[in-house]
Formats: C-alpha cells, sequence, structure tokens
C-alpha cells in the first residue's frame, strides 16, 4: 500500500516509490528522494508541520505539503 | 595567481576549511552582475599563494536559488572570470552518497579536483567508514584527503594537495562530453541526477561500511526531542532569547557610553587646538561626531552576531527555524524569518544582516523591508519621554501601570505591522525563484569559536566600511543643514537675543536653541509644519523629525536644543515641554499630540544607518528608498488617524 510521506507515522521506515511530478521534484531528487531510497520521520514540529525526516544519513526538515509530494511504501 | 574554488554542500564544515586556509586573509567583493556577496581570500603555503573563492553552498549546480545560480554561472562558463584552475568540493564523510552528487557534476566537467571528507571525526562517531582507495578507483585523476576543519586535523595535506602538479590522469566521467549549459530543462536534470543516484550507490557499497548496520547511525537524540517539543521547545526559545537581550541590553550600553564619550571629547579636544573656521566646524560637528555615530552600532552588532553565531554553530538554530516556521506561514514568511525580525527588535542593523541565511530572495527581501518595523533600543528613549510627557502615572485595577501599558502598547504595534506588511507584500512582490523550506537538520555540537570570531569581523569590517560610508556622507550633510543658514539670518538672530534674561550657562542654552531655529534645518522644519498640522505636530517637532534622521534617539537631544533646556536635563525637558502652549493657550503635548508622535515613530524610517546597510545588502537605492517611501507614508497616516481620533 502506498502513501504520500506527510501522513506518515513518525518511526517507520519506508521506502520512496516516486516524487510526484511538482516544480520542487528536481529539487526533491536532488536531495536524494530517489526510487528505493530508505526515508523515516524522525520527529514533528508542534501542529504536525514541518517534519524532520531522516533520508539515509542525513535529517532534513520539510513542511507537510512538501512531504506530501513523496510517495513511499511500507519496507 | 592560482584561483581554487570552494564548494560543497550547506553544512559539510565548508566555512570551517575556507578559515582555516585563509584565517584574516579574507574579503568580500562582488560576482560580476549579480547581487550575491564573492567571499574570497589568500592562502599562503611554503611561500606560493592562491586565490580560494568560497562558493555559496549547494546540493547541485543546477540552481534552485539566486545563490546558487552563481556557482552555475561560473562553472557552466570557462570563460568566466571566476571559473578555477582547481576546485576543492568539500564532503560531508558521515553523508557522502548525497554529497557526491554535486562532486560527480564537477568531477564531469573535468576541471582538476580535490575532495575533501571532512568531519570524519563525526562520520567516526556514526560509525561509517570510508574506503579511500575504493573512492580513488571509482574517480580517476581525483586526489582525496581526509580532515577535520573543525580540529584542524588534514589541513597541512590539503594544503600541499592544492599546489601539487597533479599526475597526469585519465578522466573517466559519468556522463561523458558533459556540458551543463546542454541541460537547461528539468526534466533532463531529473533523469540526470536518477543516472547519477544510480552510480554513487555502487560507488557507496563499494567504499563505505557502516559498522552497525541494523541500526540507523542518525535518530533522534533527547536533545531534539526537548527542542522541538510543543511546550519546552518554545519554552527554551523564550529562555534563550531572553538571555540574549539581557546581555545587549545590559552589556552593550557599556561600550557604547564609552565610544560616545571618546568621540565627545575628542571633538571637543580638536575644536580647542585648531584654529576657529569652518574646517574646525566641519571635523568638530560633522565628521567626528559622523564617524562616533558609525562606531556606536558596533557593540550592539558585535554582540549579537555572537550570540547568533553560537547558535548556528551549534545546531540549534535549524530546531529554531523547525518549530517556528508554522507560525510565520500565515503571514508569507517562514521560520528562517523569525531571528532575523527578533534581532531587530535590539536594533534594525544586525536584523538585516542577518537575513543572508534566508536562501529565497522574495523571502529575504521583505524581512529586510518590514524589519525596521520592530521596534528598536533607539526608539526607546523616544518613547519614554513623550510617555512621560503625556500618559498619567496611573494604574488599571491597582496593578497595570498606564505608562508600562503605552509602551508595551508601541512595541506590539510594531510587531504586528511588520507582520501585517510582510502579508501584504508578499501579495505585490513577484518572483520566479521556487519558494520551499527544506533546511538541513545538523547534528548538535560545540561551537567553534574561530569561526565565530572570524565572521564577526567580516561583518564589522562590512558594516564600518560599506555602511560607514553612507552613514558618515549623511550626518555630514545633517550637520550642515543644521548648522548653516542662508546670509546672516542665524548672526541676526543670535545677536538679539537679550543676554540680561538669560543669565550664565542659560545664555549659551538659548544661543544653540536660536541657531538651530535659524538654520536650513530650521527653516525646513518651520515650511513642513503645515504638512504636519493634521498630525498634532508643530515647527519645533518638525525640526526633531527631521533630525533624528540621523538615528531616532536624537530626538530627544534636538528637543532640548530647541527649548533651550541643557543637554541631558531630561527633568528639566518635561517640564519645559509641558508648560508648553498653543498660542490659544492650549498645551502643545496633549495626550492626542503625543500618541500620534509615539505612532509616528513606530512606523517611520528615521534611521539613516538601516537604509545605508539595506543598501548594502540588496546592492540598490531602490530598496532603502522603497522602505523609507512605504513606512513614511504609513507613519503621516498612523499618526494623522491617531491624533484624530484623540482630539
Amino acid at each position: 500500500m502506498s502513501q504520500t510521506l506527510g501522513f506518515c507515522a513518525a518511526g517507520k521506515v519506508f521506502k520512496v516509490k516516486q516524487v510526484l511530478p511538482s516544480v520542487l521534484s528536481s529539487k526533491l531528487l536532488e536531495m536524494g528522494f530517489y526510487t528505493g531510497k530508505e526515508v523515516e520521520i524522525l520527529y514533528k514540529a508542534p501542529f504536525g508541520d514541518p517534519i524532520a525526516v531522516r533520508v539515509g544519513d542525513y535529517v532534513l526538515s520539510m513542511r507537510k505539503s512538501e512531504a506530501n509530494l513523496i510517495e513511499v511504501e511500507q519496507n | 595567481m592560482k584561483k581554487v574554488a570552494l564548494l560543497g554542500n550547506p553544512n559539510t564544515g565548508k566555512t570551517s576549511v575556507f578559515n582555516r586556509l585563509t584565517g584574516l586573509n579574507q574579503h568580500v567583493g562582488n560576482f560580476p552582475g549579480v547581487t550575491v556577496d564573492k567571499k574570497s581570500g589568500t592562502l599562503h603555503h611554503d611561500g606560493q599563494t592562491a586565490e580560494i573563492i568560497d562558493f555559496p553552498g549547494t546540493y547541485s549546480i543546477y540552481p534552485h536559488s539566486n545563490d546558487e545560480q552563481v556557482v552555475y554561472d561560473v562553472f557552466s562558463n570557462p570563460r568566466h572570470p571566476d571559473f578555477p584552475d582547481l576546485t576543492v568540493v568539500v564532503l560531508d564523510a558521515g553523508n557522502l552518497e548525497r554529497n557526491l552528487l554535486l562532486f560527480t557534476q564537477v568531477y564531469d566537467l573535468q576541471i582538476p579536483v580535490i575532495a575533501v571528507l571532512n568531519m570524519s571525526d563525526v562520520a567516526g562517531r556514526k560509525g561509517i567508514k570510508t574506503d579511500l582507495d575504493q573512492l580513488k578507483q571509482a574517480f580517476p585523476g581525483v586526489r582525496i584527503c581526509e580532515t577535520n576543519a573543525r580540529a584542524g586535523f588534514g589541513m597541512k595535506e590539503l594544503k600541499e594537495l592544492i599546489f601539487e602538479t597533479p599526475a597526469q590522469a585519465e578522466f573517466r566521467p559519468l556522463i561523458a562530453d558533459y556540458n551543463v549549459t546542454d541541460s537547461d530543462n528539468e526534466s533532463w536534470q531529473e533523469s540526470e541526477t536518477r543516472q547519477r543516484y544510480t552510480y554513487i550507490k555502487e560507488i557507496i557499497t563499494a567504499s563505505v561500511r557502516h559498522e552497525n548496520p541494523t541500526q540507523a547511525a542518525t535518530k533522534a537524540s533527547v536533545w531534539d526531542k526537548l527542542t522541538v517539543h510543543p511546550v519546552w521547545g518554545y519554552v527554551i526559545f523564550a529562555l534563550i532569547l531572553l538571555l540574549i537581550f539581557q546581555l545587549i541590553f545590559s552589556i552593550a550600553s557599556l561600550p557604547m557610553d564609552l565610544i560616545d564619550g571618546a568621540f565627545a571629547d575628542f571633538a571637543n579636544w580638536t575644536g580647542s587646538v585648531m584654529p576657529e573656521g569652518v574646517l574646525t566646524d566641519l571635523l568638530t560637528g560633522g565628521i567626528i561626531p559622523g564617524l562616533g555615530g558609525v562606531l556606536v552600532f558596533l557593540p550592539q552588532i558585535l554582540l549579537l552576531f555572537f550570540c547568533l553565531g553560537i547558535l548556528e554553530e551549534t545546531g540549534y538554530l535549524a530546531r529554531a527555524v523547525f518549530i517556528m516556521d508554522r507560525l510565520m506561514r500565515p503571514f508569507g514568511l517562514n521560520g528562517k524569518s523569525v531571528v532575523p525580525l527578533i534581532s531587530s527588535a535590539a536594533c534594525a542593523i544586525p536584523g538585516v544582516m542577518a537575513t543572508r541565511t534566508i536562501p529565497n530572495w522574495k523571502e529575504r527581501l521583505i524581512t529586510i523591508l518590514v524589519a525596521p518595523l520592530m521596534s528598536c533600543s533607539a526608539r526607546i528613549p523616544v518613547f519614554t519621554l513623550l510617555i512621560a510627557l503625556v500618559i498619567p502615572n496611573k494604574y488599571l485595577f491597582g496593578f497595570l501601570s498606564l505608562q508600562g501599558l503605552t509602551l508595551f502598547a508601541m512595541y506590539m504595534l510594531g510587531l504586528f505591522s511588520a507582520l501585517a506588511v510582510a502579508w501584504v507584500m508578499t501579495r505585490f512582490i513577484k518572483t520566479r525563484e521556487k519558494s520551499y523550506f527544506l533546511l538541513e537538520i545538523p547534528e548538535f555540537k560545540a561551537p567553534r569559536w574561530g569561526n565565530i570570531f572570524l565572521s564577526l569581523y567580516e561583518k564589522s569590517k562590512i558594516f564600518v566600511w560599506e555602511a560607514g560610508k553612507v552613514i558618515l556622507a549623511i550626518s555630514i550633510l545633517l550637520w550642515a543643514l543644521a548648522s548653516y543658514g542662508p546670509g546672516e539670518r542665524i548672526q541676526n538672530a543670535v545677536r538679539k537675543i537679550d543676554k540680561t534674561a538669560y543669565p550664565g550657562e542659560k545664555y549659551e542654552d538659548k544661543v544653540a536653541s536660536v541657531k538651530l531655529e535659524n538654520s536650513y534645518m530650521g527653516i525646513l522644519g518651520k515650511t513642513i509644519e503645515p504638512v504636519i498640522r493634521p498630525l498634532g505636530f508643530d515647527w519645533k517637532i518638525g525640526i526633531s523629525l527631521l533630525t533624528s534622521f540621523a538615528a531616532r534617539e536624537v530626538f530627544v537631544g534636538s528637543m532640548a536644543t530647541i527649548y533651550s533646556v541643557h543637554q541631558e536635563d531630561n527633568e528639566g525637558l518635561l517640564e519645559t515641554m509641558r508648560q508648553e502652549k498653543h498660542p490659544d493657550g492650549t498645551p502643545v503635548y496633549s495626550l492626542a499630540t503625543g500618541l500620534s508622535l509615539m505612532v509616528f515613530y513606530v512606523y517611520a524610517m528615521q534611521c539613516m544607518a538601516t537604509l545605508a546597510i539595506v543598501k548594502r545588502e540588496t546592492k540598490s537605492w531602490k530598496w532603502p528608498i522603497v522602505q523609507l517611501v512605504y513606512m513614511g507614508i504609513l507613519a503621516y497616516l498612523s499618526a494623522m488617524i491617531t491624533y484624530q481620533i484623540f482630539s
């Protein structure tokens, strides 16, 4: 079952399925969200937005709307 | 001289490497044709020298912001004056995969390149080990060294590599005949990035080893959880801000008073040893106080950037941005605007300079434009005087001081106006740049003091040399306007003063008052009286509004001069102003006029130093002028409405 990263719970590891087409897709790809990349939400800001995502070996903070441009599936 | 480009992702310790290579031999200039600062420095090693250019941090050669555009402009054009002979790419050894993306792009351009695996200590702690020989095999022709620039480890080797003539080697580009200008199209770029990551993944598998692969090396620490906690996160942020403001208001005033005093003494001394004349007047009245007026800002700027430097170096700043972003979004700003705006509550100059951390030009510009609306410390003397003058010293419900409440209201008015104006501006300022929040959260670490002190040195140099010129020029102009009048007007007016009515020191105060009244500034103040009458102001206030363009607190001194009260005699000034009557017998400083004047000071851009630094940071006169005009209109209209409501 696939879902977008912004709606995922913290603490579970997911695999990137694809980056949805948008003006940010090339940027997100450069930040390491290629298909098959392991990602995990480490923690969320108050109000649940933005979120801190572990992308491989580093932590990226992103807005929920930006995270929802990334389709993930359970590992 | 050999031109060496320093390139790398943000948060790779690139600044530490740059500081280690160049030390104090750094300067800030411009890249041709763009508004981005060019930081460069000279490296001396064993009698050889090289120019090191520190490029803005970027994740890819393809730009997503104006800062990153510079990297693309230079590297896509071998004829560019800043095109390097050698590129040093700084890589985070603990996160090689994403860092190699930019590296492979540079490698494919076939520019001689050195790869620096920095932060090897952090990588070691995470259990990440890199096999350098494997990496060298993957990129023939590349020289690689491991460093920990924070501790200074590996720098000697890097310096030697920079001056060494590399052995001829066959480059094996990942993409043959790579030409960045060919790929000006995003879907091409995306497929290129995918292709690169596929290749990079293979290299990482062959050369990087995780020592405890069952467990992710990167996880949320207790400190992460605490600093982003819905309650404790904000409490910690508030406490840190409180501490910074305590420091600024308690410590900065000491050197500021010293600078003020020293320049006043120096001006007096100069006046006493030089022959009387225009030149002496220019020195003692214009140039020396003007220089003092530049330097007096330094303590605040240095202290604030010292504190911000610690927050940034430790990695706390990224957490503060993280928890503040959601709160700033409704106003069209993002979390990165918070620190510049809060800094502006001490002084807008460091506030404006602190906006450099905002990569998006539109968001940065809006933050710069609204920052001076935050009530700065220079407004306090103005508010204090006016509150004492028109607000009764009474308590609401027995404990809420009316005077304190008024001061609080002025601060809130400034804060909410800044947010409201930002909201309006996001709708008017257009940009082609994409807006995004994506921000790396670095690990917590101890600050490196060398980096902080070098940044303080650079910031003071920029302020004193670049903004200082403008500030000095305007203060000389203001001094000339306030010291000279048409023809014999000043001399005639002074001659008419009845000496017997003003015994002793009072005579000198009266002379100062008459001189100012009959100077060009005085005439200007009288000329604008009809314009400012709807705000409840007379020509005396008009003159003080004009002179306080130098700095808001000058208002108080000008008022004292005009009412021929001895300088710094605040009680005397208050008493005189209270007695001041209109020709019809009503007091000049009524509640309506006092409030209107305070509101005027909340909005008006009465600070040439801020305008000078905005010009420096936006590299054009357009934005300081826009700021002067919009804030002026806001000040005029709001003061008029206030006056009409309360009178």
